[in-house]
């Protein structure tokens, strides 16, 4: 839902139902880090920020209903706020892989030691590497 | 850097500073920005510097953008194994990894018995507290196989675990302990049977129970290797005395933690910041030596320099002889510090050394009930945030 003036929609409230600190702090985040970026010298250049502020609250702690307020320096602030979301979909899904294949790479690192110690305790041979 | 100032302020001047490097922030502005500083009296600098826009003045983006987050996160497993994981999660914001944290605990589903029907229990335990008991047993059975049941379903293969628990203790034998094991599955559902109102009910169908199962749950394919039991053998769920006994049937459903805890999948799941020990300047000798007994959690370690600063070549024998090597506090297990602060106690010790967190340097340690492996755990709970993100842009276009 979302609380807005008709004619300026640079600045809206936004509230979320079934939803608390979870989501909020974490769209709050990726809202603050929201900046223009645009295209110059094939680079793409940072032309500051989109936000001028964000803020979450949660009404009533008996209330599953939190708002978040968006104020941007010129884009419809429910463009912004899309934009921020998906930009936090994003990082998840990124952290996700990373996390995927650092277990990953952990199990099979792990595997080849179990393999080395068994090897060791099968030959009976104590002399070589100790970890 | 406090008792720097105080020497430069009598001539300062601002020319005299070094030029800061282009799209680089002072080293103070740096240190406020990446570390917390845990000072004597309390922490300081403990935000997170969010804004885009924060140093913009100095020309230098704050933002992450997501090819830079990409570029910059880092995930090190430390220990892995069927039920707890720690992990470092480094280059991502506290308010992230706090969702992880929060939806571990409070949002992913897991099974737990949530009906119980009691037929008979004549045990010093009251139905309610053993119903409570009974709730809070961990379930080793993957959630993700089961539906949510709501009010208006009938309770059915797909949303419901039946147990069934019968025990009873005999006259003149000793009083036993009921443990977890004796909830034993019943994989074609209730056996319970629904008593009827109407006693003109034809007896020639199965007779009505309390769930309505359509095939046994020891068809699916899952549940032939893994029969579904509690995961933990020896929980003591009641005692019985001679003469006693229970006599119940136990549901387990689908939910999540927020609702009530015992379908929390994690014992708890929690993440620190890297600790920074910093050694602001040479500690040699005594103070090494007392450096090393302030800490209660053994951080620092002393090192021998040896020959110390006699340079090289005059009388080697003599120093190697009769003097005794200086020795260098040196810090060699930051991770272990707990920031007690002990050894910023007392005079000049904030001097010499620096206690710091690294703002995005978790060290996330997951404890799994026992339902799922912890490190699915981590993705499923990485997938519900998304989840959410993109109900939220649904619910916006």
């Amino acid at each position: 839902m979302e609380h807005g003036s008709f004619t300026d929609n640079s600045a809206a409230t936004f509230s979320l139902t079934d939803e608390d600190h979870t989501i909020a702090n974490a769209v709050r985040f990726t809202l603050n880090q929201e900046s223009v970026h645009s295209p110059l010298f094939l680079a793409l250049i940072n032309a500051g920020p989109r936000i001028t502020f964000c803020g979450y609250s949660i009404p009533h702690p008996s209330e599953a209903r939190v708002n978040i307020r968006v104020q941007t320096t010129g884009d419809p602030a429910r463009e912004v706020l899309k934009d921020a979301c998906q930009n936090l979909m994003l990082m998840c899904r990124h952290v996700r892989s990373t996390f995927d294949k650092a277990v990953e790479d952990f199990k099979a690192s792990n595997a080849v030691k179990a393999m080395k110690i068994d090897s060791q305790d099968s030959s009976g041979d104590d002399s070589e590497e100790s970890e | 850097m406090a008792e720097g100032a105080g020497e430069e302020k009598k001539k300062f001047s601002i020319w005299d500073l070094p030029d800061v490097p282009m799209g680089q922030l002072p080293p103070h502005l740096e240190l406020q920005r990446t570390r917390v500083s845990c000072n004597k009296d309390a922490p300081i600098h403990t935000e997170s510097i969010q804004y885009s826009g924060a140093y913009a003045s100095m020309g230098i983006d704050n933002s992450s953008r997501l090819d830079r987050f990409s570029n910059n996160f880092r995930v090190e497993v430390v220990r892995l194994n069927e039920d707890d994981m720690e992990f470092d999660m480094i280059g991502i914001d506290a308010a992230i990894a706090n969702s992880f944290r929060r939806i571990l605990i409070a949002e992913l589903p897991t099974m737990a018995i949530e009906k119980v029907l009691i037929a008979n229990n004549t045990s010093i335990i009251q139905d309610e507290v053993l119903a409570h008991r009974l709730g809070l047993v961990p379930i080793r059975v993957d959630p993700r196989l089961f539906d949510y049941l709501s009010e208006n379903d009938q309770p059915n293969e797909k949303n419901t675990i039946v147990f069934k628990l019968h025990v009873q203790c005999k006259r003149g034998s000793p009083r036993i302990t009921v443990k977890s094991d004796a909830l034993k599955w019943l994989p074609n559902g209730s056996e319970l049977v629904k008593e009827t109102r109407n006693a003109t009910s034809d007896s020639s169908s199965k007779p009505e129970t309390y769930t309505y199962f359509g095939c046994s749950q020891e068809t699916v394919p899952e549940f032939v290797k893994n029969p579904i039991i509690p995961k933990y053998p020896d929980i003591i769920i009641a005692k019985l005395g001679p003469g006693q006994e229970i006599e119940l049937e136990a549901h387990a459903v689908k939910g999540i933690g927020k609702t009530h805890a015992k379908w929390s999948p994690v014992a708890t799941a929690w993440y620190r910041m890297l600790p920074e020990v910093v050694l602001l300047e040479d500690i040699e000798d005594d103070l090494a030596e007392e450096l090393k007994s302030k800490c209660p959690v053994n951080v620092f370690d002393i090192e021998d320099l040896g020959k110390g600063d006699i340079v090289l070549g005059t009388f080697p024998n003599e120093e190697f002889g009769c003097q005794a090597g200086r020795r260098r506090a040196t810090v060699a297990r930051p991770r272990a510090c707990t920031l007690c602060r002990e050894c910023i106690r007392g005079d000049d010790w904030e001097k010499r050394v620096a206690l710091r967190r690294v703002k995005d340097h978790f060290i996330f340690t997951i404890e799994s009930t026992g339902a799922l492996p912890p490190e699915v755990l981590f993705t499923e709970a990485v997938k519900i945030l998304e989840d959410k993100c993109e109900r939220v842009i649904t619910e916006l276009s």
